[in-house]
């Protein structure tokens, strides 16, 4: 039961980042489909880092240069996005699509050129983080704590100060209901939405770090992160793009998701004998029930996905 | 030279090749980054694919290869590109695909179907799954692309689950057809000979056949035009009397099927068998979308870049492993997908400047005229007087 636990908390955190990233984003009209290559992108970046730290380095300072690494990757990237779809108009589906095809190629490449560049036999895609790792980890006894329930935790509140209680945060969201509207009071689309966009980057880029630090010690990227970042997007739309409630519906995520990790654990699902595939797939099904049953009345910002036109009404 | 800049399948040619070449430079670019050594060779082994041996006979069959996987692309981006020409981005695909080729290979290895009705249930499968998005999307506000991805994931798993009862003891791997049931092998027609390769079948004419009924079908048929009307304006669709919602889910239904019988085209010739541990959804389906996009939005575009897409993914397993690997031909066609996001943006930008130098030259051509009827001298200074008060 504790293992249930440990898991969805740290399944959980993940899919909050990204849902306040994506969160973000399309409050200020810009719909962000390329969550799960920022992701990916995000994990190269806070992998890379450890793999250049020695293990001997302070935790704290592991764990800093790691986010910041990872922060540095996702915002970066995201940049991609904004200048396509803020700057030039571009459809904003096929941008966010092609970063993701984008994200786990690029990273695969670069990963396995490392690779094989440190020793010419080695053509995996696998980067090890197994001493580093240790600097996210405490015991409690056998309840491993992830700093990253913290961080996630922080930053929620952060985000809910910042989207309510800010005026950035309020001409953010203006942005994305009726941008010509917040045009006309001097506020300035592009800059919010460039904003909007880079902050969705960052708390991807976390949470693609976080996703490879959950359970694992090593990462072969050319997995990516199996529809993460979609399914953070599903967060984002149950939780109704509020982030109180995008961070109970990460819990109900998280807790189907760490489900397919420990059912052998529990004695009455290993009792029900169900392939573990079916575990596999629990979130992905949920996901859709509870679209279908949420998706009616949607409290989507109005004008995402809508290119900004100075001109239109 | 203007007339010809003008015409909408001109500037969408124009717009892929300059894609394609800026992808490959980006591609080019960021290998040099990686690493400098092996960069001009790898772009170069993406590019010649089946080029590169010398040897004729060997040459023909592997361009005979990269036809076989052609096809199957060729259909997903079909699939893509119907959808999308309602409004509809089938990011689906890649999970409709899947669905095909589980039920023409369940079909072929459990009940030993003649290979018509195993494409045929491939066909129904994938357009099942098709219409649970579209149903989803219609009356419920599901976002399709959202809806198409959880899909895929629930796709693959059920897949493997489904076919790990018709896999060789030894591997991880479906029996082959042509041991398990070689009725279901897709017919040669002669084609196998052609090319002197056994795995080249009919699926290839068919496809392109079926590019062509696409085109068709999109453009010029009522049903077409009811579908792209309501892609243009659901609402005014839905004004003008058309059934919106039917349209939808018919459309992804038939998106549904396309990416099917490209799931099965591929699996129904033997040349591949499914992996029943694969944790990651197969890039065909993506790649369809880079195909349609680079196409133009265009069937007949399309078959050419999908060719295009499978000939530099054949490319991509050439390239000298002490330097890269084979995913460089997967960078470059993600590279080219994102270039294409802004066709749209090239395409106003060249219409902008026909336009301005139309204006231009109409105003000559007025100026001209005025000279040439000569204006008496006093009627200029009164209408600008007149325009100043």
């Amino acid at each position: 039961m504790l293992l249930l636990l440990q898991y969805t908390l740290i399944f959980a955190s993940i899919l909050l980042l990204v849902a306040l990233g994506g969160c973000f984003s399309e409050h200020s009209g810009v719909i962000n489909l390329g969550l799960e290559g920022i992701m990916v992108i995000g994990a190269l970046g806070g992998a890379l880092m450890m793999r250049a730290l020695p293990a001997t380095t302070p935790a704290i300072v592991i764990v800093l240069l790691t986010l910041l690494a990872a922060i540095v990757f996702g915002v970066a990237y995201s940049a991609l996005l904004a200048v396509a779809s803020i700057n030039f108009k571009a459809d904003q589906t096929i941008v966010g699509t092609a970063l993701n095809l984008l994200g786990t190629a690029g990273a695969t490449v670069l990963v396995k050129a490392i690779n094989t560049a440190a020793n010419p036999n080695d053509h995996s895609a696998t980067i090890q983080y197994i001493e580093q790792k240790k600097a996210f980890i405490h015991y409690f006894g056998s309840f491993e704590f992830n700093w990253f329930m913290v961080i996630s935790l922080v930053i929620l509140a952060l985000a809910w100060m910042v989207l309510y209680r800010t005026k950035f945060g309020l001409r953010l969201m203006a942005c994305g209901e009726h941008p010509q509207a917040a045009a006309s009071v001097g506020i300035s689309v592009f800059k919010m939405r460039w904003s909007g966009v880079l902050i969705s980057g960052m708390l991807g880029g976390l949470g693609g770090i976080c996703y490879i630090l959950a359970g694992v010690s090593q990462w072969q990227f050319e997995y990516g992160v199996a529809g993460f970042g979609f399914l953070s997007l599903a967060v984002m739309i149950f939780g109704q793009w509020k982030p109180t409630r995008i961070a109970l519906a990460a819990l109900l995520f998280g807790f189907f998701r760490a489900l397919s990790n420990v059912y052998n654990g529990i004695d009455i699902l290993a009792a029900l004998n169900i392939p573990s595939t079916v575990y596999n797939m629990l979130p992905y099904i949920v996901s859709l029930i509870v679209l279908a049953l949420t998706s009616k009345k949607s409290r989507a910002p109005k004008a995402e996905g809508i290119p900004y036109d100075k001109g239109m009404r | 030279m203007k007339k010809i800049l003008k015409n909408d399948a001109v500037q969408s040619l124009i717009a892929s090749l300059l894609c394609i070449i800026l992808g490959l430079l980006i591609g080019y670019i960021v290998l040099l980054f990686i690493n400098p050594a092996g960069a001009w060779d790898a772009i170069l082994a993406v590019l010649k694919n089946f080029l590169k041996t010398a040897n004729h006979a060997r040459r023909v069959k592997l361009l005979g290869a990269t036809l076989v996987r052609t096809a199957p692309l060729l259909m997903c981006g079909l699939s893509v590109l119907f959808a999308y020409k309602v409004g509809l981005f089938n990011i689906g695909v890649a999970g409709q695909y899947v669905a095909g080729v589980c039920a023409s290979l369940y079909a072929a290895l459990a009940w030993h179907w003649g290979w018509l009705p195993c494409v045929l249930f491939a066909i129904v499968a994938a357009a099942a799954l098709g219409a649970i998005v579209g149903v989803l999307k219609a009356y419920c506000n599901v976002n399709e692309v959202i809806s198409g991805i959880m899909l895929n994931w629930i796709s693959l798993y059920s897949t493997n689950m489904i076919l790990s009862k018709y896999k060789e003891e030894a591997s991880h791997y479906t029996l082959y057809l042509s041991k398990a049931s070689p009725k279901s092998i897709l017919p040669g027609a002669g084609l196998d000979k052609l090319l002197g390769y056994d795995k080249v079948t009919i699926a290839i004419p068919l496809a392109v056949v079926i590019a062509i009924v696409v085109y068709i079908v999109l453009n010029r048929t009522k049903f077409g035009y009811e579908l792209r009307a309501t892609g243009n304006n659901k609402n005014a669709a839905k004004y003008a009397g058309m059934a919106e919602k039917r349209n939808i889910i018919l459309t992804l239904v038939i998106a549904g099927g396309l990416a099917g019988l490209g799931g099965a085209m591929l699996y129904l010739t033997d040349i591949e068998r499914w992996s029943v541990t694969q944790t990651s959804v197969p890039g065909m389906g993506f790649n369809g979308i880079a195909a349609t996009f680079l196409g133009g939005l265009n069937p007949i575009g399309t078959i050419f870049s999908s060719f295009f897409i499978q000939h530099i993914t054949d490319g991509g397993p050439n390239v000298d492993t002490t330097y890269y690997c084979a995913q460089i031909s997967d960078l470059i066609s993600s590279i080219i997908i994102y270039l294409c996001g802004f066709v749209l943006f090239l395409k106003t930008a060249i219409n902008r400047g026909l336009a301005r130098s139309d204006e231009r030259q109409a105003a000559k051509e007025k100026e001209a005229a005025q000279a040439a009827q000569a204006p008496k001298p006093e009627d200029v200074p009164a209408t600008e007087k007149g325009g100043e008060k």
